[in-house]
């Protein structure tokens, strides 16, 4: 229970530090840097390194890399979709995460199962 | 285009505005480590890459230059929308220093002290995802 309270707190907190660098900078473009931050793996990565060994860190280090390519491929399909049609953000970004979900699954069953 | 810093954006922002994204960063780190341990850490790993609070952060960036426009007498809705759109195609751009990251983490992280290679992986990231976009703005 304490790990999973520290996996929050330390979590939240790295996300929410690169969130708030985005936000003050400029240009938007510039700022959308930050919004692929490895904030999340950051904060599992030496936590999982102490519990579970660097050989478990380094697996989940290469399926990150699967991750990180539907990444560009949902940050490109919501900056594309924003650019072309009227729609809000909320809706393009929560309707793109099947996209996500799609090609980072895909990549592993192709690559690393 | 000049990189500048604004504060301006810091009072701009509702205190729950950076609950939700503490909320929901806190939750997919919760949620990684979970699926990693019940379906191993291949599976596990790619939520180290989930844009999990990427929804909060582009409506806020809608929402704020929306406000700003329309405190200007302007319509903003479009310009927040373009505004949005530019900033998720910056983060297409910083995806590939993410992968950067995880490919130095991978390669690294069984040879090396684990702060060594966090920080050396940060510092890829960075100097990649800033290189990339200097190009992009050049070409």
């Amino acid at each position: 229970m304490s790990q999973i309270l520290i996996r929050f707190l330390v979590g939240g907190a790295v996300v929410s530090a690169f969130a708030i660098i985005g936000d003050l900078l400029k240009p938007k473009s510039f700022a959308g840097l930050f919004g692929a931050a490895p904030s999340v793996a950051l904060a599992t990565l030496g936590l999982t390194i102490a519990t579970e060994g660097a050989s478990y860190a380094a697996i989940e280090s290469r399926s990150m890399i699967a991750g990180a390519i539907a990444f560009m491929a949902f940050a490109s399909c919501v900056s594309w979709v924003m650019m072309r049609y009227k729609v809000s953000a909320l809706l393009v970004t929560i309707c793109s995460i099947p996209l996500w979900f799609g090609i980072a699954f895909g990549l592993w069953y192709i690559w690393l199962k | 285009m000049q990189i500048k810093v604004d504060p301006s954006v810091i009072r701009q922002t509702k205190w729950y505005e950076y609950a939700v994204r503490f909320l929901f960063g806190g939750l997919i780190t919760v949620a990684a480590g979970i699926i990693a341990k019940r379906f191993g850490p291949d599976i596990g790993g790619l939520f180290l890459a989930f844009p999990a609070i990427f929804p909060a952060s582009a409506t806020l960036i809608e929402k704020h230059e929306k406000q700003k426009k329309e405190e200007e007498g302007l319509q903003g809705t479009q310009r927040g929308r373009e505004a949005a759109s530019v900033d998720a195609a910056g983060s297409a751009m910083g995806s590939v220093g993410l992968l950067v990251f995880a490919s130095t983490a991978w390669q690294f992280v069984p040879r090396f002290s684990t702060w060594i290679v966090l920080m050396g992986a940060t510092v890829a990231w960075i100097t990649v995802s800033v290189l990339i976009w200097h190009v992009r703005k050049r070409v």
